[in-house]
């Protein structure tokens, strides 16, 4: 599928990408102007890691964020949205430092998706390039959205299509 | 629900592969117009118009609605804003979180250069 976006790019700003690969799999590619290892502390350091992952403009209170960035070591965030809770865990199957990171996205059971992260450092910055690969397409179409927090969005978004759809 | 709008991606460039489906779009894009009006203007057959119609239908590209005996055309709004609007907010969401990402690695680099300033000294 050729479905892909662009912001616009700016003096300051780099343009964030998103991109269908496949049926299974979706993909964001951001530059950062920092070089790569500071991007891999930005991942791995819980105290950075919760600065940044859930924006304000989610509406969501991180409660809280374990990181163990390990091959094997687990992480868990736990939001609060609208007064219920929901947790986002997984586990960390691959490390490397400064340049890749691979994590499971394990609270909707099995068939979760899996989330790799590569940093190519170049000339001071870093190009970011985040996949998540589900199972199967059933499980992209599960799943989208879920595994970051942003559910209820999606489902806001499904019901608009639904009006959309019955108009 | 991405499956659905990539099978509805499909149906609706197929039914873009017609020269009088496209033709048909253009002008229900000035007005509503029913199947009998259609069939003139491309100087068809009703059962023909019917047919083209159907097709572009079924790919959400547009809605009928029959009112007595006359079924009127107009153009669907589905068409691809299911499929934008997913990656819209796909995107929003990650051009946030990276904008975040930026600020949070900018004072890691001012920190490391007055840390840096402070072990030269």
């Amino acid at each position: 599928m050729d479905a892909r976006r662009e912001t616009e790019p700016t003096a300051t700003k780099n343009r964030t990408t998103v991109e269908r690969r496949s049926d299974r799999e979706v993909v964001v590619t951001r530059t950062i102007n920092a070089p790569a290892r500071l991007v891999f502390e930005a991942f791995t350091r819980a105290e950075l890691f919760k600065k940044w992952w859930v924006p304000k403009s989610f509406g969501l209170t991180l409660l809280s964020c374990e990181l163990d960035a390990r091959v094997g070591g687990t992480y868990r965030l736990v939001f609060s949205h609208g007064g219920s809770e929901m947790a986002f865990f997984g586990r960390y199957i691959e490390v490397v430092p400064n340049s890749r990171l691979v994590w499971t996205n394990e609270e909707g059971g099995d068939g979760g998706a899996v989330t790799t992260v590569t940093l190519e450092e170049k000339g001071g910055k870093t190009l970011l390039v985040l996949s998540d690969l589900y199972l199967s397409k059933e499980a992209l179409d599960a799943g989208i959205g879920s595994t970051d927090g942003m559910g209820e969005s999606f489902e806001q978004l499904d019901e608009l299509l639904v009006t959309l759809g019955a108009s | 629900m991405v499956q659905y709008a990539q099978a509805r991606l499909d149906a609706s460039f197929a039914a873009l592969s017609d020269v009088t489906r496209r033709g048909v779009l253009e002008r229900l894009g000035r007005s509503d117009a029913s199947i009998t009006e259609l069939a003139e203007k491309f100087d068809m057959t009703l059962t023909g118009m019917k047919k083209h119609v159907g097709i572009l239908e079924r790919a959400g590209l547009v809605t009928t609605e029959k009112v007595g005996r006359v079924r009127t055309c107009k153009l669907g709004k589905r068409r691809f804003e299911e499929e934008s609007a997913w990656l819209e907010r796909y995107q929003q969401v990650w051009d946030s979180r990276f904008d975040e990402l930026d600020r949070v690695v900018e004072k890691l680099k001012r920190k490391e250069s007055i840390d840096g300033r402070k072990k030269r000294d």
